[in-house]
């Protein structure tokens, strides 16, 4: 495991923060899935000998939380909310417009590996929809002109040389 | 009767202009001065103003908070922990997002007041994983708040300490749940635990006595430190005090937040005048009163029985548009107010669709531990979407609920009721388009009725 040394920082200041240390699991898999961009064999058995666990303890976890993942994905990761209020103002629209500008399968990474665009379960900004979250930020009332828009962005940005972006 | 005047209390600053997340803001604004006085009275006082405020947890069981907090097992000798739930995963809910992201501090103090009062040395924000912004603002907060003494060891000089940690979950509806949320906190899947004997009072987090209180809930406790237990009480009507955060969306021209006395609104008030009505051309067809969970409710359907009014029975006969918004009326009439999610439909939403979009979600989201709700959950997330995809039959929304009618009061937690209760509502009060789908599906679809499934 090839950890930059801000995450192995921050993985040895959150394990105190609880009473068994167990419950650092999930933070230390953000941790690292933030570091690498997923949850690879290597790191669910890092984690486990961290945390003095077996691998199962971590396994089962990546498993059955939905935000992590066994794989890369796209350098940029669209969440559309799928469920009630987002889809009764046109969410199933918004995402078939990400999909089109972008060339992505609905749960998939576009073929240059640069977008993956999925549907989540209700974001709790159902006020504003239909929203979508680009990486980190809601994006909100993200109807298909916007989503032409924020793709158009999104291009602009992969071209841009990495310093910029 | 024209709507009365919002009452913002939780939602004093948010949205108000120049108003920031940061500590010196919230200074300004006479911040942390109700904790500094808290921490000057016995910490058992501050549990019977809470007590006497008659606060009612805004998570979505109204369970009453003073009570909870007295079921606490102080015998034990065991540390006491409180887990703020931040998880905010009901569909429709959306107020916990704008106290998190806008005044932190506001539930900080709240936060800090519960564990004073409660003899809490440490405590956790269990935070849904789709709020990394929130997450990292509650730390700056915490950060904050620790340097000015607020929380940390030795708080105001008092000689108590309490630290607070932000924990981050990973996208499961069910760790909202609060024996889920604590299995999560404790680094394991999060399945709910089986009441009893695992009540979170007793055995919570790491089996010692537990309080879990949504966001909202301790928000509030900061103002009834504040005006006293006795006066909140007289805030919105008996039994409902206080204020409630109604968060509408859906088909309405101003969808939001808006905070008022609970039950002095009506759901008609709430949705003519305070959201500016239907959207131009189009007509309200149903609204689910407390996040997606709750009972759907009918538009022309009418509510009739006889209930309290002080201390005599009176006869009641509501349309929708007349239900008051308090737990007890919605209650009544067969729904429940929840977590305050009201989620609107016109009449270019099909029935069915819209029950396919629900029936998804649980699908989804349900953590596989008991058979009923496993299987139930997806049977009728497949039944919905054939209807939908494929081919529709007559009798489809008899065997809807014959699989929702087989979930409910079997199985470990309120998921199970959760889930069944959408489809169990959408048919009784739906049933014919259910019956009459296949031949709707063959027509055009109304104008700007949007896919839902
Ligand atoms: C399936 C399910 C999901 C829940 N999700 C949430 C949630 O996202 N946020 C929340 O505060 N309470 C949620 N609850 C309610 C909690 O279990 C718990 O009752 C609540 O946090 C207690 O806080 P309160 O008394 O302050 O309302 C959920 C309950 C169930 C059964
Ligand atoms: S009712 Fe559903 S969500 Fe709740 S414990 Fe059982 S399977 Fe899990
Ligand atoms: S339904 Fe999309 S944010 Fe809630």
């Amino acid at each position: 495991m090839n950890l930059k040394p801000e995450t192995l920082e921050k993985i040895d200041a959150v394990i105190p923060r609880y009473p068994q240390i167990r419950s650092a699991a999930l933070p230390l898999l953000h941790l690292v899935q933030e570091d690498q961009g997923f949850i690879s064999n290597e790191a669910v058995e890092w984690i486990a000998q961290k945390l003095g666990l077996q691998p199962i303890n971590i396994y089962e976890l990546v498993t059955f939380y939905p935000m992590f993942r066994q794989k890369p994905i796209g350098r940029r990761h669209i969440r559309v909310c799928r469920t009630l209020s987002c889809a009764i103002m046109g969410s199933y629209r918004t995402c078939a417009e990400f999909q089109r500008q972008l060339g992505a399968p609905l749960g998939g990474t576009s073929p240059d590996g640069e977008v993956t665009v999925e549907f989540v379960e209700c974001l709790a900004s159902c006020g504003t929809a239909p929203v979508v979250m680009i990486d980190d930020t809601l994006h909100e009332k993200v109807d298909a002109a916007r989503a032409r828009e924020l793709s158009d962005l999104i291009r602009a940005q992969a071209k841009a040389p990495a310093q910029q972006r | 009767m024209p709507a009365p005047e919002q009452y913002r209390m939780i939602f004093r600053h948010i949205d108000e202009p120049g108003y920031t997340s940061d500590l010196a803001c919230y200074l300004r604004n006479g911040g942390y001065e109700v904790l500094r006085k808290a921490v000057q009275r016995k910490p058992e006082e501050l549990v019977d103003e809470v007590k006497k405020s008659g606060l009612r947890g805004r998570g979505g069981a109204g369970f009453p908070c003073g009570v909870k907090w007295t079921l606490l097992d102080r015998k034990s000798g065991k540390p006491i922990y409180l887990v703020a739930n931040a998880d905010e995963s009901e569909p429709g809910t959306f107020k916990d997002r704008y106290i998190v992201y806008k005044d932190p501090h506001q539930l900080l103090e709240g936060i800090m007041i519960t564990c004073f009062a409660n003899k809490v040395e440490r405590t956790f924000i269990y935070i849904r994983g789709e709020f990394p912004e929130g997450a990292r603002i509650l730390e700056r907060a915490i950060a904050e708040a620790r340097a000015a003494g607020f929380v940390g060891p030795n708080i105001l000089g008092t000689g108590y300490g309490c630290e607070i940690y932000v924990h981050r979950g990973a996208g499961a509806y069910i760790c909202g749940e609060e024996t889920g949320l604590i299995e999560s906190m404790e680094g394991k899947r999060p399945y709910p635990r089986i009441k009893p004997p695992y009540f979170p009072a007793v055995l919570g987090l790491y089996q010692c006595p537990t309080i879990v209180n949504n966001v909202e809930t301790l928000c509030h406790v900061k103002h009834i430190a504040e005006r006293g237990g006795e006066a909140y009480s007289k805030i919105g009507t008996p039994n409902n005090t206080g204020t409630r955060i109604y968060c509408v969306s859906g088909h309405v021209r101003r969808p939001g937040c808006y905070e008022f006395e609970v039950g002095k609104i009506t759901m008609g008030q709430l949705l003519n005048e305070v959201c500016g009505g239907p959207l131009p051309g189009r007509s309200f067809k149903a609204v689910i009163p407390g996040g997606s969970s709750a009972k759907v409710l009918r538009f022309g359907e009418r509510f009739k029985g006889k209930r309290k009014s002080g201390a005599t029975m009176v006869d009641y006969d509501w349309g929708v548009e007349d239900i008051p918004m308090d737990f007890d009326s919605l209650a009544m009439i067969g729904s429940m107010g929840g977590s305050g999610g009201v989620i609107v439909m016109d009449d270019s939403v099909s029935m069915v669709e819209a029950l396919g979009n629900i029936n998804e979600f649980y699908a989804h989201e349900s953590c596989g531990q008991c058979t009923p709700c496993r299987e139930g959950s997806l049977w009728m997330k497949r039944i919905t979407s054939r209807m939908v995809h494929g081919l529709a039959r007559a009798e489809d929304g008899a065997l809807l609920k014959s699989v929702a009618d087989q979930i409910a009061g079997r199985t470990i937690c309120a998921f199970g009721e959760a889930c069944s209760w959408p489809t169990q509502s959408f048919i009784a009060k739906f049933g014919d388009e259910f019956k009459a789908y296949a031949a709707a599906k063959a027509q055009a679809r109304p104008d700007g009725a949007a896919e839902l499934i």
